[in-house]
């Protein structure tokens, strides 16, 4: 890298399934006007920006022109970026990426979705192309009602599985302010009770359509040591492709998510990536994916994970904190879901994340995104410099 | 660290009816990367796409130009849904950020297939306001035209002119499908879309991809003897609400001109820069946009535009390929002004190349209404 980066501010707006109170440019203003906040810096400071969420599904075209307004970015560069479900990964990467270059100081990147504005299902029903399986598409459910069955046959895991991962998701969002779903689950039997949306999957286990928005500040070096608050090191970052010829005829693969994180963690020295890393904040749409997906990550063996979530490794006070901030599966403003990751981990290495705050002494963080035809995006940040 | 442009291609810009967009930028891979003697998927670290989910009618419309492009299982992908010439700004970011030494950079459209762009165009307003007035990017600069023919009482004629110029140069470029030849009372009687601009002052709708191979210095080296390298890069936004700007005064492609060319370490683009690229999506812009750019004073461009002055063979050339005006598709536009002013350096034009021997170029790229953003990208001969 060129130069090194920092993650010098984050910020993120409520979310909720509907945001009747503000609009587009309203709800970007308070995820960047947070950002700022928390940067202690004003947004004449910023030098370029980063807009992205998902093209279609608000039913509107070229957004960042009337984001422009809202968000400060008029007189200023900016750059707009959208790849989907990992959207919010790449606007972080494209903000390190701008930093890193040398020509910017301070960037901003901002990612949002508004799905109650659009039709979220049928903008993703045209993901699938046109000629070969659009007429068979079923949106995300049909996917991850595959991945979970896949996964249950593979490992021998139990129903229960998936309801234990839905327990800790909802402890973990009920010490998140920010979190759309902050349920009282209290039990596995609660979670069993939720109605299938198509078996093994049901309603609880899948991820919430929300509306929300979330802004970083990226720093360089020089530029980092004159802000207000910690910086966290931007250690590395990468993206993998998984296209869709090749996942055409059903056959179940994880070869993006493996990919990602072993380019990351081989770049940066990383053996044991479950002790090194102190908190993983993952992009899981599902509860299942959040098992099967920690296994293709590489941190523990595969067909383990549902052992260790039987054993609570994954919570928050526990070993290996898992989505300490409730995850996926409880926020989903895709857009910037990806960048909400990012800002998680960012707070966890900081010491700022509050009572989601981890037990363990947080020195690594990996962030990841997940979309499009199986695509990862992975961050790895750290709270020292080297 | 200096990074260079080492292949580019293109797809002749028309009609493909038969084919489908991600085709088009298989084709334009395949060519760049043999000439940059790259297998494919090996060799480079990174793709940057560009394209339109909503002119592919398709979400995630980088899903197949990214397929076409190698990106399965191999260099990363990122797609930039803005003008084409923003993607090879990103491309050129990442390899000064260090994070790729090789990024292949593509772009593609096939708008022909769209039948009421103006549908489209309209959800680019903000919903409050702009969008309920029914606006598209045509009305958006219409009132941009008007706004600069007041402001400096400039004539239809003077826009018609342009029109005339860039079909003429038009037909010496194979990429381009412009036959015949049009009168300036043929464009001026031609059906008005919005005072004062009539359907031959548009754009004309066209389907295509391009590609270009960037690197890394002395990767550059390895791959051509003859690299164009990247010089500086610049771009910026406007407000967007139309009653906010002064539609006369291009303030975002001075302000990215400006940046690229503090980067480049050129004082003045008329003197510094020898041959222009910019993008023209109506005739009116074309001279908009070089007075914005400082090449002659406010108000003049249109008297110096008959004069000869931004002819092939003139001192300062302006879009000697025939433009935007001769056929090139939205989102690949400003991604094709890059590859045009490559051919240029590289003496590889054929019968547009002009007489200068060019050594610095500027390519420019807009979108939005009535040139909300701009992108300008400075680009030197390295040999």
């Amino acid at each position: 890298m060129a130069r090194r980066t920092a993650i010098v501010g984050v910020g993120q707006t409520f979310h909720r399934s509907r945001r009747p109170d503000v609009h587009i440019g309203e709800l970007c203003a308070e995820a960047v006007k947070a950002a700022l906040e928390d940067a202690e810096i004003h947004v004449r400071d910023i030098q370029a920006f980063v807009t992205g969420n998902m093209e279609l599904f608000e039913g509107r075209y070229v957004q960042d022109m009337w984001l422009a307004d809202w968000i400060g970015a008029v007189g200023k560069p900016g750059i707009r970026v959208t790849t989907g479900g990992t959207t919010g990964g790449t606007l972080a990467s494209v903000a390190f990426e701008l930093v890193a270059s040398g020509l910017y100081d301070l960037v901003l990147a901002v990612g949002f979705e508004k799905q109650f504005e659009g039709d979220t299902r049928a903008g993703l029903k045209t993901v699938a192309d046109p000629l070969w399986i659009r007429w068979q598409t079923t949106g995300a459910i049909g996917y991850f009602s595959r991945q979970a069955r896949y996964y249950m046959k593979e490992t021998g895991a139990p129903e229960e599985a998936g309801a234990m991962v839905r327990v800790r998701l909802a402890a973990h969002a009920r010490n998140n302010p920010h979190a759309h779903l902050r349920l009282d689950l209290e039990s596995v039997e609660e979670v069993l009770k939720s109605p299938y949306l198509i078996p093994p999957l049901r309603q609880l286990d899948m991820c919430p359509t929300s509306e929300g928005a979330c802004a970083i500040v990226v720093a360089s070096e020089e530029r980092a040591a004159r802000m207000a608050r910690r910086p966290v090191w931007v250690k590395d970052w990468t993206s993998v492709h998984k296209e869709a010829i090749y996942v055409r005829g059903g056959r179940h693969s994880v070869a993006d998510l493996e990919m990602a994180a072993s380019r990351l963690f081989r770049r940066n020295g990383i053996q044991k990536p479950m002790e090194e890393i102190s908190v993983a904040e993952i992009y899981a749409p599902s509860t299942w994916a959040e098992l099967e997906w920690l296994e293709a990550y590489g941190f523990c063996e595969k067909g383990t994970a549902w052992r260790l979530e039987e054993k609570g490794v994954f919570y928050w006070n526990r070993e290996f904190p898992v989505n300490p901030s409730g995850g996926v599966v409880c926020t989903n403003p895709i857009g910037a879901t990806g960048l909400i990751r990012v800002a998680e981990v960012a707070l966890q290495l900081r010491g700022d994340a509050g009572p989601r705050q981890i037990s363990r002494k947080p020195t690594l963080g990996f962030s990841s995104a997940w979309g499009g035809s199986g695509w990862t995006v992975a961050h790895l940040l750290s709270s020292s410099k080297d | 660290m200096r990074v260079g442009i080492v292949s580019v291609a293109q797809t002749p810009f028309r009609a493909y009816p038969q084919w489908r967009s991600h085709e088009l930028t298989y084709l334009a891979v395949e060519e760049a990367l043999r000439r940059a003697g790259l297998p494919f998927r090996e060799g480079y670290d990174e793709i940057v796409t560009c394209s339109s989910d909503h002119w592919d009618g398709k979400t995630l419309s980088d899903i197949e130009h990214g397929e076409v492009s190698g990106a399965h299982l191999g260099p990363g992908e990122e797609k930039v849904s803005m003008d084409g010439a923003n993607a090879v700004l990103l491309g050129f970011i990442k390899i000064l950020s260090g994070h790729a030494e090789v990024v292949l950079v593509t772009a593609a459209c096939k708008e022909m297939d769209v039948l009421d762009p103006s549908v489209i165009e309209n959800f680019g307003f903000d919903v409050p306001f702009q969008q309920s007035l029914g606006l598209d990017f045509t009305q958006a600069a219409a009132l941009q035209a008007v706004r600069f023919m007041h402001r400096y009482g400039l004539k239809r004629e003077d826009f018609a002119e342009v029109v005339v110029e860039s079909r003429n140069r038009a037909k010496t470029n194979p990429f381009l499908s412009m036959e015949g030849d049009l009168s300036l009372e043929e464009i001026l009687g031609a059906d008005l879309l919005a005072y004062p601009i009539t359907r031959l002052d548009r754009r004309p709708p066209r389907d295509g991809a391009c590609a270009l191979v960037l690197a890394k210095e002395d990767r550059a080296r390895q791959l051509t003897d003859r690299p164009v390298w990247i010089k500086g890069v610049g771009s910026c936004y406007e407000p967007h609400n139309l009653g906010d700007r002064d539609l006369s005064e291009p303030q975002a492609l001075i302000l990215a001109a400006k940046d690229a060319c503090v980067m480049a370490g050129i004082e003045d683009p008329a003197r510094g820069v020898d041959l222009f690229e910019i993008s023209e999506h109506f005739s009116y812009q074309q001279l908009l946009w070089i007075e914005g750019l400082g090449l002659c004073p406010r108000g003049r461009s249109g008297e110096l535009l008959r004069s000869g002055k931004f002819d092939r063979t003139g001192d300062l050339p302006v879009n000697p390929s025939g433009g935007l005006l001769g056929g090139v598709p939205r989102y690949v536009a400003g991604a094709n002004r890059v590859i045009e002013a490559f051919y240029q350096l590289r003496g590889e034009a054929g019968a547009r190349a002009v007489e200068s021997e060019p050594k610095v170029a500027l390519a420019h790229g807009t979108y939005g209404p009535a040139g909300q953003h701009h992108c300008v990208i400075l680009l030197e001969r390295g040999f």
